[in-house]
């Protein structure tokens, strides 16, 4: 059977990327709305027998494993000739990777291969009915593929109507993960790399690969301190990691604070950031355009601190304080002080 | 060593600085009200080439890129900027292109320029925020591709050394040429206009640029180094059927502006009363802990 979803599971060795368990658990989604199977596909050195159970929790019909050297790390070439052959065989209607450096580098590599449609940075996927008013061709199951577009200020829905795969990449953070209750086939199968891979393709080296662990965990976070243009400087940072620091939460920024070198840009919220859902956020001195707002609306509670009453933000606030950041920030770490004694 | 370069550049409305009249009542985008200008990581790619040329002073660098005749004005940025030269895709069946249709476009021209040994562009356009061109592009060629590139360390004995960014890190590979590199915006800054540059390419505009009866028409038939390549889909010998909207398949739904769902708010002053009536509050819900 063709036609199914697929999601491209990265790796970094042989640990399973977090916004691939987030994909596969909206793929497992698409997949059941669409009346489809889901597949992944693994592709990296060494990670037979390690990456199964990492996978196949997420509701996976079919896994396909590509286990051999140079695989790993990841380049362009060897990863773009497993999926595109892989896809010839299988034809999928569907095809999700992150919209991390490497689902941004394979993704439209791969889509340009096969002269199919690729939307990057998806903040929502669903399946619905087109119609091309130009033809009059009706389409009754098509890929929704939603995203704010132009800077973030307005939001587009595009879809494939012609081409295979419909293929979309979404941020890490946007869709969230969950191990899934039903029933599927779990089926694994371990496909001889040299199939699908010429020795040409192994032509860029990798000289020194080199990862951190992560800072820190903005998008976990249960309360989000986010600073923007309004906080003036970099040492105007300063005050809101001590309010996270006290309430024991993350400090993030917008683009516009970013941009100005305030803050690190693995910190920036957003569209194109990091997409948060903690209990508690925030927002100082951000007036809230929508590509920040897309990236934090599902907040618990959202609290705005700006001079500006009328801040685009303010609407989405629980909270309005009217004022400053460098008045208003150390206030607040002064009475949570006081009062949660 | 003389290597051959093509830089990829974009003019793009700045919606960095997207103001309020920037969209009109009925929700679509007023871009007359946005500045155009050079992609920013466009520009971070057109250092890179010249980092190359500082070194190797017979290397060839050009500004490719497609739009209206009025993206002339970001090859004169790039002449001022000191490229040797630029390519203007115009035509009105490029219009409407999706990534794929503008990647087929620009493949199609870097193949008519011929002998490219790198094509460089920055990783993504500011209007798109897609990052999907240049591997396109790479693809098209049958070209290596590396992105995300912070610098280009090396070139040497047809190999390029690149050092890249990677999620949650630094990679630095080994490449060789012909070969497609984006650039991220967090690389070297570009140089700034040269005044001699501009002194000396003011005036280059591409023919359609030229309104009629236009008074240089004299000073440029004496230098020809002031009328810019221009081409339309017929001089690259390219595909109409691959360029533009039929070219893309990615069609546009629906475009919508966004209204948030607008939340009943509570409004607080900055005064101690206030900040400590909303900690107080937040506690007792134990919302903060």
């Amino acid at each position: 059977m063709k036609n199914n979803v697929f999601v491209y599971v990265e790796l970094e060795g042989s640990e399973v990327r977090e916004v691939s368990q987030e994909l596969l658990t909206k793929g497992r989604k698409l997949a059941n709305e669409l009346g489809v199977e889901l597949h992944a596909v693994a592709i990296g050195s060494g990670i037979k027998g390690k990456v199964e159970s990492q996978v196949l929790p997420y509701g996976v019909d079919k896994l396909y494993v590509f286990d051999g050297e140079g695989l790993f790390p990841y380049t362009s070439a060897p990863h773009t000739d497993i999926v595109v052959n892989l896809f010839r065989e299988e034809q999928p209607q569907v095809c999700l990777m992150g919209a991390t450096v490497i689902g941004r580098d394979l993704g439209p590599r791969v889509s340009s291969s096969l002269t199919s449609g690729l939307t990057a940075d998806c903040t929502q996927l669903e399946i619905g009915p087109y119609e091309d008013k130009k033809s009059g061709k009706t389409y009754s199951q098509l890929l929704y593929q939603i995203r704010p577009a132009f800077g973030g200020n307005i939001v587009a829905t595009i879809v494939n109507p012609d081409h295979r795969p419909q293929m979309a990449t979404v941020r890490s953070g946007v869709m969230q993960k969950a191990v899934y209750e039903g029933e599927c086939r779990k089926e694994v199968v371990y496909p001889e790399v040299s199939q699908y891979v010429s020795a040409e393709a192994f032509a860029v080296k990798v000289l020194d690969h080199h990862v951190e662990a992560a800072r820190h965990n903005l998008k976990g976070a249960a309360i989000v301190v986010a600073g923007g243009y309004g906080v003036g400087s970099k040492e105007g940072f300063d005050s809101l990691f001590e309010l996270a620091h006290v309430l024991h939460g993350e400090v993030g920024g917008s683009r516009a604070a970013v941009d100005a070198g305030w803050i690190e840009a693995d910190r920036q919220i957003g569209q194109t950031g990091v997409t948060v859902h903690p209990k508690v956020y925030i927002a100082c001195g951000i007036s809230g355009q929508i590509q920040h707002i897309a990236g934090m609306q599902d907040s618990g509670i959202i609290i705005s601190i700006n001079t500006d009453p009328e801040a685009p933000i303010n609407k989405v606030a629980d909270y309005v304080i009217t004022g400053s950041v460098e008045e208003v920030v150390p206030k607040l770490i002064k009475y949570y002080k006081q009062n949660s004694r | 060593m003389s290597l051959k370069i093509v830089v990829l550049a974009k003019q793009v409305p700045d919606t960095r600085n997207v103001g309020k009249d920037a969209m009109t009542a009925e929700g679509t985008v007023n871009r007359a009200a946005l500045p155009a200008i050079f992609n920013p990581e466009d520009l971070n790619a057109l250092e890179q080439a010249l980092r190359i040329k500082d070194k190797e002073p017979d290397t060839f660098v050009g500004v490719l890129t497609m739009g209206p005749p009025r993206a002339g004005e970001i090859i004169r940025e790039g002449l001022y900027r000191g490229a040797d030269t630029g390519w203007l895709l115009t035509d009105r069946l490029f219009a409407g292109a999706d990534t794929l249709a503008t990647s087929y476009a620009l493949a199609t021209a870097i193949k008519k320029i011929g002998d490219v040994d790198l094509v460089i562009g920055g990783r993504q356009a500011i209007d798109g925020d897609t990052a999907q061109v240049g591997p396109q592009v790479a693809q098209k060629l049958g070209l290596n591709q590396v992105t995300y590139a912070e610098e280009i360390v090396n070139i040497e004995g047809g190999k390029a050394t690149i050092r890249r960014m990677i999620d949650g890190g630094v990679e630095v590979v080994e490449a060789p040429l012909p070969l497609v590199v984006t650039v991220n915006g967090s690389a070297a800054e570009c140089r700034p206009q040269n005044a001699k540059l501009v002194m000396k390419y003011k005036y280059a505009a591409c023919p359609l640029e030229v309104a009629e009866g236009d008074q240089r028409k004299g000073l440029r038939e004496q230098r020809p180094e002031l009328t810019l390549t221009q081409w339309s889909v017929a001089d690259v010998e390219g595909d109409a059927a691959q360029c533009g909207m039929s070219g893309s398949p990615t069609k546009v739904k629906e475009v919508q502006s966004i209204a948030f769902q607008a939340k009943e708010s509570k409004t607080l002053t900055a005064s101690d009363a206030d900040i400590d009536g909303l900690v107080k509050e937040l506690l007792n819900d134990k919302i903060i802990g």
